[in-house]
């Protein structure tokens, strides 16, 4: 099994803000990320697919098909934009960095398993799968997710 | 859901490898320039990997603030700015970046605000680093 992975960035604003508590208790347990006119960050996101290479191209999954999923799914949605204002999967959820992590996931599993699976056909090599999601929100803060329940 | 929260730290830190149990050629042999009598420092990265449930009222495995206050107490307030060596620690153990992973997932993994550690990775220098994780 080879682990590939694919990194790009981009850049969004968020805050932190549970609607079911009050100022007091959003401003304590979020502190400065509680502000509600945001703040913003230069995300790094780290996409790795597990697969065995084709016999034929020697790739897990062609790269610049995964720059374009991404690009597609993920980055067309967040760059430059308000995370909690224009996102629908924020709308009831916190923009946390683990929370981009899991949702990325969601956006990314279905293109990339199903192409995944087309990479490996007919060919003996295992199909290609979405195995791990890494989101930067700085070089220091990282949270990861990889579809456990 | 489980999900993974991720920090990393510097410490600043001088070491010798050295161990008594080898001759002085010995000990150069094994160790090289890291045996020079009077030490050496690095910028050593401590990447601390915390899994656990995403609280659905916080969107959070461990809330950043405690975790660095845990980090802060157990590791940086011993070993920033140390020499590692004088460390009782590193009383009858060799101060490699190994025995420094090690110790440090030990101080930590049962201090945790919340989660499970699931691995400590310490880099030595750019090019190097070691992770000791709960799966031995």
């Amino acid at each position: 099994m080879i682990f590939l992975t694919r990194r790009a960035t981009f850049s969004a604003s968020h805050y932190y803000w549970n609607e079911s508590w009050s100022a007091e208790k959003n401003e304590q347990v979020f502190g400065r990320c509680a502000n509600r006119s945001g703040h913003g960050h230069n995300y790094t996101l780290e996409v790795t697919v597990a697969g065995e290479p084709d016999p034929v191209t020697g790739f897990v999954v062609d790269l610049k098909w995964l720059k374009d999923v991404m690009e597609r799914e993920v980055l067309s949605a967040y760059d430059h934009r308000h995370l909690n204002l224009e996102t629908p999967e924020f709308k009831d959820a916190i923009p946390t960095t683990e929370n981009i992590a899991i949702a990325a996931w969601k956006r990314l599993e279905p293109a990339i398993n199903s192409r995944g699976r087309e990479f490996g056909d007919g060919a003996g090599a295992g199909g290609a799968k979405l195995s791990r999601i890494r989101v930067y929100e700085t070089p220091e803060i990282f949270a990861e997710y990889r579809g456990e329940a | 859901m489980k999900a993974y929260f991720g920090r990393r730290y510097l410490v600043s830190a001088s070491h010798r490898l050295h161990t008594d149990a080898l001759t002085a050629e010995e000990n150069r042999e094994a160790y090289g320039k890291c045996n020079n009598a009077h030490g050496h420092g690095h910028n050593y990265f401590v990447e601390v990997l915390v899994g656990g449930a995403v609280d659905p009222a916080t969107g959070m495995v461990v809330d950043l603030v405690a975790l660095d206050k845990t980090v802060d107490e157990r590791v940086l307030q011993r070993f920033d700015h140390a020499n590692l060596n004088r460390d009782p620690l590193f009383a009858d153990r060799v101060a490699t970046t190994e025995n420094l992973c090690r110790a440090i997932f030990v101080l930590l993994v049962d201090a945790l605000p919340a989660g499970e550690l699931e691995y400590v990775r310490v880099e030595e220098t750019e090019n190097n680093f070691f992770e000791c994780s709960a799966r031995g």
